[in-house]
C-alpha cells in the first residue's frame, strides 16, 4: 500500500541558509508518526514546506497525488491540515466562527456534524463557544487551532509542537486526543520537542538534527536508542552534557 | 450665527458625512483585508456618478468599454497564471466573468445610452460597471503583488489612481456633469428642508452599513473575509483563499464608490478629478480609525462632514485645510500613544 503523505529528497532554504537538507519521509493511513529533535533542528520548517507555505526542492506526494503546484488552500481542499506552532487563529472571533470557518472548503451540510464531533472531542470548546478565541487560555486555544483544523476534514493533521508552552495536564489531554484521532481514521504527523510523549504513542519515528534525519524506525526502538535517550529523553549518565 | 444657519450646516454636514463614512469604511475594509490603501476609491466616486449621469442624458459612457479592456487582462492573466495546467473548468469561469459579463453589459449600455433610460436602470448599469472595473483591477494591479509590502501596493495604488484620472478626463471630459435626483420629493419640518436626495443618502448610507454588519456577522463568506483581515496566514490554513477575500473587498469598494458617487451627483457638480478629495476625506476618517475601527471610523467620518460644512460656511477659503488639519492632532496622539512598531516584515 502506498504512503499517504510521502516526502522524498526534500530540500528547504531560507535564502542561502538551507535549513532542511534531503529528508525524506513518509506517513501511511491510520499512523502516527513524530519527528523529534532539538529546537532548531528544521522540523517547523519542514512541516511549513510540506503546508506549502514555503517552498521547497524535492518531491511530495499527499493520496497520490504530486504537490508541486498546489497552493495551501488546495492541500487544505485535498485533506491535509496544519495545526502551526503559533496557531494562526482568528483572534477577535469566537471559537464558533473559528470552527465553522476551518470548514470553509466542506459542504455546508457536513460542516454541522463536524463541529458536533470537534465538541465532544473538546467539550471545553462547547462552554466556551461564544467566547473570543484571543480571550482563551494556552490550552483551549491549541485546542481551537486543532478543532479548527479537524473542521476541514483532513486525512492527515500535522500537528507542530501541540504541547509547547501548556501544562503538564493538558499536554496528557492533547496526546490522548491525538491517539483518539488515529482511531478516527485520521493519520497524524507530530513534531514535538517533548520526544517521551510523542515517542509513547507514535507508531513511527524520525530524529532531525539540524536540517537532517539522523535516525528513523518504529517508534519504540527510537525510544530506547541510547542515543536518543540521552538526547532528548533526558536520561543522562553522569557527565554526559546535556544538548 | 442663529439656529436656522446652524441647523443647515449641522444637516449639509451630516449628508456628506454619511458618504464620507460609506467610503472609510471601504477604505479600512480594503486595507484590513489586502494591505491596499485604495487612493483610487475617489475614482470609483466619480465614475459611478458620471457614467450614472451620461447614461441618464443618453450618453454612452466610455466606462462600460474600460470594464471590457479591463476584462480582457485580467482574463489573460488568469490564463497566464494557469498556462502549466489548463483546467477547463476555470477556464471558462474565468471567462465568462471577465469577458462575457463586460461584454453583455457594454451592450446593454449601448442600447439603453440611445434611449435615455429610467433612473433605476442608470444606477444599476453605473453600479455593474464600476464593480467589473474594481474586480479587474484587483485581478491586474494587485493581486499579483499581494505578497508584497504596503508601500509596493501604496504605489501600486497610486499608480492606478493617476492611470484612472486620466482614463476619466478622456472618457468624461473636462466638463463638469450633474445627475438626476434619484427622488425628487421634498418635505419641510420646521425651518429645515429635507430634500429627497438627503433622505436617499441617509437611508441608503444606513442600510449599507446594516447590511454590511449582517455582511460579516453572520454570512461564511463575512467571516472568511474578517478571517481574513485578522490572520491572513491562518485563513489559508483553513482553506480560504486571500485572493477570493480580496476579490470581495475590492467589489464591495468600488460598490461602495459608485453608489457615493451616484448619491452625490444630484446635489453638487462632479468632475472627472473630483473623486480625489472626496475620497481624501473619507481616508482621514478611516485614519482617525486607525485603519482598523469600523464604528470609530463611521463617527469620524461624521465629523468630518460637519466640520466641513461649518467652515465652508466660516472660512471658505480653507474649507479644505482644516478638515485635513483634524489629522494633525490625531496623528500626534495616536504616535505618541502607539508603541514603536518595527518595519513590517511579511
Amino acid at each position: 500500500m502506498s504512503a499517504l503523505l510521502s516526502v522524498a529528497d526534500a530540500h528547504v532554504a531560507y535564502g542561502k541558509v538551507e535549513a532542511v537538507r534531503s529528508v525524506s519521509l513518509e506517513v501511511g493511513a491510520n499512523e502516527i508518526v513524530t519527528i523529534v529533535g532539538a529546537n532548531g533542528a528544521g522540523k517547523t520548517t519542514l512541516l511549513s514546506a510540506i503546508m506549502g507555505i514555503l517552498p521547497l526542492k524535492g518531491r511530495v506526494a499527499f493520496a497520490g497525488q504530486d504537490l508541486a503546484r498546489l497552493d495551501i488552500e488546495d492541500r487544505v481542499a485535498m485533506g491535509l491540515g496544519l495545526v502551526p506552532e503559533h496557531r494562526e487563529l482568528f483572534v477577535t472571533m469566537n471559537v464558533e466562527d473559528n470552527l465553522e470557518l476551518g470548514a470553509f472548503r466542506i459542504e455546508r451540510s457536513k460542516a454541522k456534524a463536524s463541529m458536533e464531533r470537534v465538541y465532544t472531542l473538546f467539550p471545553r470548546l462547547k462552554e466556551r463557544r461564544k467566547q473570543l478565541a484571543g480571550t482563551l487560555s494556552g490550552g483551549e486555544q491549541q485546542m481551537l487551532a486543532m478543532g479548527r483544523a479537524l473542521m476541514g476534514e483532513p486525512k492527515l493533521l500535522m500537528l507542530d509542537e501541540p504541547s509547547l508552552g501548556l501544562a503538564p495536564i493538558i499536554v496528557a489531554d492533547i496526546f490522548r486526543i491525538v491517539t483518539e484521532l488515529r482511531a478516527s481514521g485520521v493519520s497524524v504527523l507530530l513534531v514535538e520537542q517533548n520526544a517521551q510523549a510523542a515517542l509513547k504513542i507514535a507508531d513511527h519515528a524520525y530524529v532531525m538534527e539540524l536540517g537532517e534525519f539522523v535516525l528513523s524506525g518504529k517508534a519504540s526502538d527510537i525510544a530506547a536508542n541510547e542515543r536518543v535517550a540521552a538526547s532528548y529523553l533526558g536520561f543522562q549518565h553522569e557527565g554526559d552534557s546535556v544538548l | 450665527m442663529n439656529t436656522t444657519i446652524m441647523l443647515f450646516l449641522l444637516q449639509d454636514g451630516i449628508t456628506n458625512g454619511a458618504i464620507y463614512a460609506l467610503l472609510g469604511l471601504a477604505l479600512v475594509l480594503v486595507f484590513a483585508v489586502t494591505r491596499v490603501i485604495l487612493i483610487p476609491q475617489g475614482e470609483f466616486v466619480t465614475y459611478g456618478a458620471l457614467t450614472y449621469a451620461s447614461l441618464a442624458a443618453g450618453q454612452m459612457p466610455g466606462t462600460a468599454k474600460l470594464a471590457l479592456a479591463l476584462g480582457i487582462g485580467a482574463f489573460a492573466f488568469d490564463l497566464f497564471v494557469a498556462r502549466k495546467a489548463l483546467h477547463a473548468r476555470l477556464i471558462v469561469r474565468s471567462f465568462l466573468t471577465n469577458i462575457v459579463l463586460p461584454a453583455i453589459v457594454l451592450a446593454l449600455a449601448i442600447y439603453f445610452a440611445a434611449q435615455k433610460p429610467p433612473v433605476a436602470i442608470c444606477i444599476a448599469l453605473s453600479l455593474v460597471i464600476v464593480a467589473m472595473i474594481g474586480l479587474y483591477l484587483y485581478r491586474i494591479a494587485f493581486q499579483p503583488l499581494a505578497h508584497t509590502s504596503v508601500l509596493v501596493l501604496l504605489i501600486a495604488s497610486v499608480g492606478v489612481h493617476l492611470a484612472l484620472q486620466g482614463l476619466g478626463l478622456l472618457f468624461f471630459g473636462a466638463e463638469g456633469q450633474r445627475g438626476p435626483a434619484v427622488l425628487s420629493t421634498a418635505f419641510t419640518a420646521g425651518s429645515l428642508r429635507f430634500t429627497g436626495q438627503s433622505i436617499t443618502v441617509y437611508a441608503i448610507t444606513i442600510a449599507f452599513i446594516v447590511g454590511l454588519w449582517l455582511f460579516f456577522g453572520l454570512t461564511l463568506y463575512g467571516k472568511a473575509l474578517r478571517a481574513t483581515a485578522v490572520n491572513r496566514l491562518g485563513a489559508r490554513l483553513a482553506g480560504i483563499r486571500t485572493t477570493l477575500s480580496g476579490q470581495i473587498a475590492f467589489l464591495l469598494a468600488s460598490v461602495i464608490g459608485a453608489l457615493s458617487g451616484i448619491m452625490i451627483v444630484p446635489i453638487t457638480t462632479l468632475y472627472y478629478d473630483s473623486g480625489f478629495l472626496i475620497g481624501l476625506k473619507g481616508f482621514v476618517a478611516a485614519i482617525i480609525g486607525g485603519l482598523v475601527s469600523y464604528p470609530l471610523t463611521a463617527v469620524a467620518a461624521l465629523v468630518v462632514g460637519i466640520v466641513e460644512a461649518f467652515s465652508s460656511f466660516y472660512a471658505s477659503n480653507y474649507k479644505e485645510v482644516i478638515v485635513f488639519m483634524l489629522l494633525i492632532p490625531v496623528l500626534l496622539l495616536r504616535s505618541l500613544a502607539a508603541p514603536a512598531v518595527e518595519e513590517e516584515k511579511d
